[in-house]
Parts: C-alpha cells; structure tokens; sequence
C-alpha cells in the first residue's frame, strides 16, 4: 500500500484524524467541511454499517472529483433508508434503479455525460450484497468486461437485511439467515456454495479491484481516491457489519468489521488488471470464533453438536485467505 | 403548489425533516476520567494534561502546566520515582510513557530558556512562617506566594533544598539544576533565611507576627540502632555522611566501607562511597526483593560495582573489621540469626537504618500532638494547633520528595483556605480511566526512548549525573506516546465513526458536541474512542 505511514504519534496512522497532522495529512471524515452525502435523518438502523460505509466511500469520491459526481443506487436497504418519497438524505445526483440493473443504469450515465462532453463528470454505482452478488450480477459482469468507466462499489452486509435477513450469495457459511434456519444436522448457510465477487471481478481483467471495511477508513478512503484517478470499470467491494442481521449490539459495527479482517475471514487487498498489488496485513490477529461469537447468527455454533466441525471450516478458509493474501508476516504464522 | 415535471406531485424534501433522535434509549455523553498517572501522582500533578501540550510541541504551556502544580520539573525529572509510569496504562500495550523524561527535558529546556514562575497574586496582608527550606517547605511557600501571602522560610542548614541538597547526592541531582530552581522561587518575592533554626515555634510566629505556620522540617536524623562496636571502630550515619559530601571538606571514609541497611539512602551512601575511592559493601538482613530501595537504583549500584552481602545482620564493629551473622527468612518472611558468623574487613561502617525527626519546635507546644517520632495532622495537615500545619517527612506518610512536594501544595491551600475564613474542599476525583475503557486499537506500537546512560565505568570515579537527559526529537516522541486516557485528545474519531452525522465538530481546542436531534444512541462513538471519553448513559424520560 501507498498510503503514507505516520509513525509514533499517540494514534498513529489508525484514528480518523490527528489535531498532530497537517489537515491534508487527515482524513475526509476528519475535514468539519466534508460533504456528507449522506445526511442525518436517514432511516437506517442504529450502528447501521452500510450508512456508515456509503457516507465513507461517496464523500472520499465526492472530494476526489471536486464534487462532479454522480451516483447510482440500486434498490436494496441503502436506497430504502435514504429515500423514503419525497425525503432524501442524497447530498449530490442520484439515481436510483431497479434491484438487478444499477451497472447497467451506471453505463447508460456514462455513456450520456459522454455524449454531452461531460468527460469530467464521473459515475459511482451502488448497491447491497443481493443486488451486486446476486440479482445484478449478469449486468455487473457486462459492466466489467465492456469496461466501462464506472467505480461500482458494493456493501456487503452478507444477506437480504431489507426484506428481512434472507441468504445471499455472500452468506458466509453457516449463517443462520430467514433462509438458512439453525435446524436439522446442518445449521445455518450450507458451505461450499456463494460467490466471491471481488476475485470473479479480478478474473475480468479489470483495472482496478480492492476490498475495504468501515474499521479501516484511511485504508478505504485512499482506495476510493485511488480508483477514482484511474478510468474504466472498477470494483470497491466493502464490508459493513448489520446489527440486525447479524444479531450484534449497535455499537460493536466497526469492531466486528475489524475482528473480520484480524481473523482472516474477509481478507483487504487490491488488484490491479487483475493481479493482486496489495493486502493489509493482519495486525493483532483474532481467533474465529472472537469474531463469531458476538454475532447471534453464528450462535448454533457454540452450542449444536455439528459446531466443532463447523468451526473447523471456518477456520481453515481463515487460513487459506491468510496462505493465498499473505496476510501474516512469516514468524506470525502458526 | 409550484410547477413539478411530469408525473411528479410531491417537491423533494430532506431527510434532515426526520429527526431521529427520537429512536434512542441511551445517549453519549463526552467525559472526563482520571489519568492513572495523575492518580498516582504524589505531587498532584496533572501529568496526561501537561503532556497533551508538550504533544503539540508547546514546551512552555507545558511546563506552566507542571508548575501549576510543582515547581521544581526539573529536579522532579530526575529524583521523582515516577509512580505514574508504574500506572500508566501504556504500559499494558508496549511500555510505559516516559512521563519523568519528558519532565525532566522540560524542567531544563525551562532554566536553559530562563521561564519564570507565574507572578504572586495581590497581597493579602497575611504572614506565614514555613519551617524548613526542603521540597515540602519550598512547596509549599512558592503555592502560598503565588495566593498572595508574605512567606518567610526558615531552615537550620547553610544553604536551601533540605535532603534535595544533603540527603540526594550530586550525581542524581547536579547541584546547578537545584539552585536554580529554588531560584526561581525566592525570585517571586519569598525570604528565604538560612542558618536560621526555629527552636521555639510560638516565641517565632510571636516575633515575627505570623498569622500561620507550615512545618517541613523532614527527617534528617539518622537512626543510632544499637551495633556493638569497640572503642577504635568508624562508625557514621549515612545521614550525617551525605550531608557532609555537601560540606567544603569531604568525610575521610577509608577503602573498605560497610554500608548497613537496605533503603535507598543506604544506596545512595554505598554510590558516593564507591565514586570517594571506596570499596563498599552493603549489608542487608534480608533478600533482595524484600528490599525497599528502588530497584533501577540497586541495580545501577551493582553495575558500579557496589557488593551486597543478602541475610547478613552485623553483630560487632571493631576497628578494621566486623563480624556478620547469616540469617534466614523463615515462613513468614522474618529474617532468623542462624549462629553462623564471619568477619569483613572494615575500615568505616556506615549506618542507614532510617531517619528521624528533630520535633524540638514543637516541644511542649499546646496541641501538637506526637506519636512514633512524627507529627499528627489533620487531612487538611493541620496540627492539633489552629493554624499551624505540618507536612512532609516529619507527618505519617511515604517518605519520598514528591510526596513532600504534594504536601506543601495541599497545606498550601488549606492555609490558604484557613487565612480566608474558609474551608478548601479537595475538587472530587472523577472515576479512574482504567486501561478496559480505552480502546488500544487506534495507538501505534512504539518501543520506549531509553534514556542514554552514561558508561557504568565512567559515572563511578566521578560526580558527573548518570542519567543522561531527553533531546527535543525523543522527547516529543515520548509525549506523543500517551494516550491521553480518559481525556479527549481531539482525534475525531467520534466525529468520523457516526453513521447518523449526529457529532459536531467544534474546531481546533474545543472538541465537539452530540446533536440529540439525530443521534440514533447506537454507540459506536463510546466503543471506537481511544481514550474512553464518551460514555453511554440511559436517556431521561
């Protein structure tokens, strides 16, 4: 990674800002002036992560492009938080489109800013796991290998949380969803099935792909500057825990984030046409299960007989992203 | 109704009509808690305050910060035990702040740069006589300048700073860095009268027209325990040994020289033995982590070359020898004789069994009470006497500099609060920032500045200081490795990690403020700061 390393400060590179830090050294979140694209009066529920991650990811791109932005959103909970008719929390042009059709709706903005020579103008699209991973998949992939000059960012909160915790193709395994119950000998989301969209954009040669959390905001936000400076099609894929989904206390949201990616479960890294350029390593690493224990989605686990085995799993795909992202240095390594 | 394009019926409102602050059942409030460093501090300094300027690279807010509490950072910096880094939270993630270092690099930028105390208050036409020109008088006569009284100290000794100057000797403490810090206080306007003993504490306040009187006349005599010795044996007190280093002529020791007892006197008396040409060995009836002396220094003796014998007692002194008896710890961890006994060559023994209190002053003075060698006061350190007030060694308390510091400022106000007609009630300390309210992720892992120590060879032949001081480059990088528990340091997390924008900024020194109008009560504020300034607290119905 890039980003600038700002040592032996009391907070050091990892709080939002720093009274320490030349303001250009700080955050957007840290700026009294950021745009705040998305407003207080929204909907979303307390401690929600998708609120969280999309102020994060809009204002960083609102700021890359000196505000000659617009955004798309496909139906799913940021759009039915944040526009309940005729009140919206939207701070700059946004369209909001079907559930499946958002990178498609994104091209057409793309295509039309061209057509008038808007060529400065830039196009950010939107939406929830279900729409990205599932619903919308086959025009996100069109989007990707037409390369069209759109970032696509997804916030993936692991289910349908909208409609009421359905699975989605990014249900972790053994999740107990509205789906995928805590019954029979199998609890919860079956493994071995779901998607891992970042590595299928990767696979389509794009030129930029990264992951990002909400426990993560300098990381996040340099990758949202980052892709905004490149043209084409991009993908932002980012982790925002759902108190309500996930069955987690509000106010935990950020620090399950982070023990996802110090347990090695949801690995942060970028790629460039395709090629992975950078992971952030694990910096005080968790086990597993201090990151599933919270979440009462993950409660069968600690208390059915097929547990052990599950967690096992679990555990072993931590290992397989840490051996495939290198996410330890080597004396860390078990 | 306004014109709205086709199929459009409603005009776009913002969602900021929703006030949402109507979801919450608990709210965040910003807090202030107690720094374990400033709750350890005997001299009730606001050590996490003063660093929070240092930080920013403003020495000399922060050193008007120390003084605020304690004038003497500079000497602080180098004899204070700094119980402070054995609290600090820091020490639980890497190591402890260097807080004393830090101090001690402030204290001197301050006498380099020539900072002056802050000015007395008008006068307030009232007289205090402070007994004793140790750290606990000079405390407390710079407090009760600066509140606007006439304060006249007097000390029996030739010259200021009571064990600062006679007890610690100078290769702890130069003796430059002293006098120019109780400089600096006499320069405010106190009168500071040496070879001037109080014998009769009434007759003095009588004469001089005192309406008050502190006493902090420490415990500068070294306790005689009974050691069998011949009528040719050397035998001095510690006390009376450090004191006369002082003198223009130093005591004539000889080569082999037994130091008795395990305090850091002891220590200290064995360290300027060995810097005098000597050969000490220390004598100690128990093992070493039974021993009261500080650990840094006892290991710091050794590397000069200072000899401990460990469960050894001294049953005789002749001249030229004694004879040692081993002893044994037994289940309660009481050292037993044995019967076993050797001799030592000795040309002088030196005892540092514990200091007493010269309480002649108060003999027969109605309502001082004294029980086991020492003064009673008050929590206010009022003696029995209505106005005379007594601190330091000569008080029931730890005896360290610091804590005689402390008490000078605490008699300070109650004196103060006392001329007044009033009362001075202690602000209340607020809950203690425990290293579970912080959240550690946010802070960088830094090893600690070691302060360069002078070769242990070089430092034994001579008086030069051993503990080499902070550069301005380590000394803010130390500053800047606290972690401001319980103390909002401005790092807008609360600001950035809000999911409803329901926290205001306020701009540089001001932090910031909730808006109840959107705050949803969620929480993630209080869970993701640093320091443990914002807590949760039920919404009133």
């Amino acid at each position: 990674m890039s980003t600038r390393e700002i040592r032996y400060l009391q907070v050091g590179t990892h709080a939002v800002g720093n009274r320490l830090l030349d303001p250009s050294q700080r955050t957007v979140q840290a700026d009294p002036e950021r745009a705040n694209a998305l407003t207080c009066g929204h909907r979303a529920c307390q401690g929600c992560g998708e609120a969280l991650g999309a102020r994060y990811v809009v204002d960083a791109a609102l700021r890359a492009t000196g505000g000659r932005l617009v955004a798309v959103n496909a139906t799913g909970c940021l759009e039915v938080f944040s526009t309940p008719y005729p009140e919206s929390s939207w701070q700059l042009p946004w369209l909001h489109s079907l559930f499946g059709n958002a990178p498609a709706v994104a091209t057409g903005v793309a295509a039309a800013l061209r057509a008038r020579g808007l060529d400065d103008v830039r196009v950010l699209a939107q939406g929830g796991d279900g729409g990205t991973v599932d619903i919308g998949f086959g025009c996100l992939s069109g989007m990707f290998e037409r390369n069209d000059d759109v970032l696509y960012v997804c916030y993936d909160n692991q289910g349908y949380m909208n409609t009421g915790v359905q699975r989605s193709g990014a249900t972790p395994p053994a999740a107990r969803t509205a789906t995928t119950e805590a019954v029979g000998p199998h609890p919860g989301n079956p493994f071995g099935q779901g998607k891992d969209v970042p590595r299928i954009a990767m696979a389509h040669g794009i030129p930029y792909v990264a992951t990002a959390t909400v426990a993560d905001l300098r990381d996040l936000e340099a990758k949202v500057e980052r892709a905004m400076a490149i043209r084409g099609a991009r993908y932002l894929h980012v982790l925002v825990p759902c108190p309500l989904g996930w069955g987690t206390p509000s106010n935990l949201t950020i620090r399950i984030a982070r023990m996802a990616t110090q347990s090695g479960l949801f690995p942060v890294f970028e790629a460039r046409d395709g090629e992975v350029t950078g992971v952030t390593p694990i910096r005080q690493r968790v086990p597993v299960e201090d990151y599933l224990r919270p979440q009462r989605r993950f409660a069968h686990l600690f208390s059915h007989p097929s547990g052990a085995e599950a967690l096992d799993r679990i555990r072993a795909s931590a290992e397989a992203n840490i051996r495939r992202y290198g996410l330890l240095d080597e004396e860390d390594r078990p | 109704m306004t014109e709205h394009p086709f199929a459009i019926t409603l005009d776009v409102g913002t969602s900021r009509a929703n006030h949402t602050g109507s979801w919450r059942t608990e709210r965040p409030e910003y807090v202030r808690r107690l720094p374990p460093c400033n709750g350890a501090c005997p001299a009730a300094e606001d050590c996490q305050g003063w660093l929070f300027h240092a930080e920013s690279g403003d020495y000399e807010a922060a050193w008007r910060a120390i003084v605020a509490d304690n004038p003497f950072p500079a000497v602080m910096g180098r004899v204070c035990y700094h119980p402070c880094e054995t609290a600090c939270n820091r020490g639980h993630l890497d190591e402890a702040v260097g807080i004393n270092s830090v101090e001690r690099f402030l204290g001197d930028l301050a006498i380099d740069r020539g900072w002056e105390l802050p000015a007395a208050l008008p006068g307030t036409g009232k007289r205090v006589l402070v007994v004793g020109a140790g750290p606990s008088g000079l405390s407390a006569a710079y407090h009760l300048r600066r509140l606007g009284h006439a304060v006249q100290v007097r000390d029996a000794a030739q010259r200021a700073g009571g064990m600062m100057r006679y007890g610690i000797p100078r290769y702890r403490l130069p003796r430059e860095v002293l006098d120019a810090e109780i400089a600096r206080i006499t320069a405010m306007g106190v009168d500071l009268r040496m070879c001037a003993p109080v014998t009769d504490l009434a007759a003095a306040m009588a004469e001089g027209g005192f309406d008050a009187a502190f006493l902090a006349v420490g415990a500068g005599v070294g306790r005689r325990a009974h050691v069998p010795a011949g009528a040719a044996a050397k035998v001095i007190d510690a006390v009376a040994f450090l004191h006369a280093m002082e003198g223009a002529e130093p005591p004539r020791i000889g080569r082999r020289v037994v130091v008795y007892g395990g305090g850091d006197t002891a220590v200290d008396a064995a360290r300027t033995a060995k810097r005098m040409g000597g050969e000490p060995v220390i004598v100690y009836r128990r093992t070493r982590d039974r021993m009261p002396a500080q650990d840094f220094e006892v290991r710091e003796a050794e590397e000069e070359g200072v000899l401990v014998r460990w469960l050894s007692t001294i049953t005789h002194v002749d001249a030229g020898e004694i004879t040692v008896e081993r002893m044994e710890l037994d289940e309660h961890g009481f050292p037993q004789p044995t019967g076993e006994t050797e001799t030592l060559a000795a040309d002088t023994v030196i005892l540092a069994l514990g200091q007493d209190c010269d309480l002649s002053l108060v003999h027969g003075l109605e309502g001082v009470e004294v029980a086991d060698g020492t003064v009673r006061v008050g929590p206010d350190l009022m003696t029995g006497r209505p106005g005379v007030f007594a601190g330091g060694d000569m008080v029931p308390a730890e005896r360290t500099c610091t804590t005689a510091i402390g008490h000078g400022r605490l008699a300070a106000r109650h004196v103060d609060a006392w001329l007044r007609g009033t009362v001075h009630t202690p602000v209340p300390r607020p809950p203690l920032a425990e290293h579970a309210s912080l959240n550690t992720w946010y802070y960088s892992e830094a090893p600690r500045t070691v302060r360069p120590h002078l070769e242990a060879a070089r430092r034994s032949t001579g008086f030069d200081e051993v503990v080499a001081g902070l550069d301005e480059g380590t000394a803010l990088f130390e500053a800047r490795r606290c972690m401001s528990c319980g103390n909002c340091f401005e790092c807008d997390n609360c600001f950035g990690v809000c999911p409803d924008n329901a926290v205001i900024k306020l701009g540089p020194g001001r932090g910031y403020r909730f808006d109840l109008e959107y705050c949803k009560g969620c929480g993630i504020c209080a869970t993701e700061c640093p320091c443990g300034a914002i807590a949760m607290t039920p919404e009133p119905d």
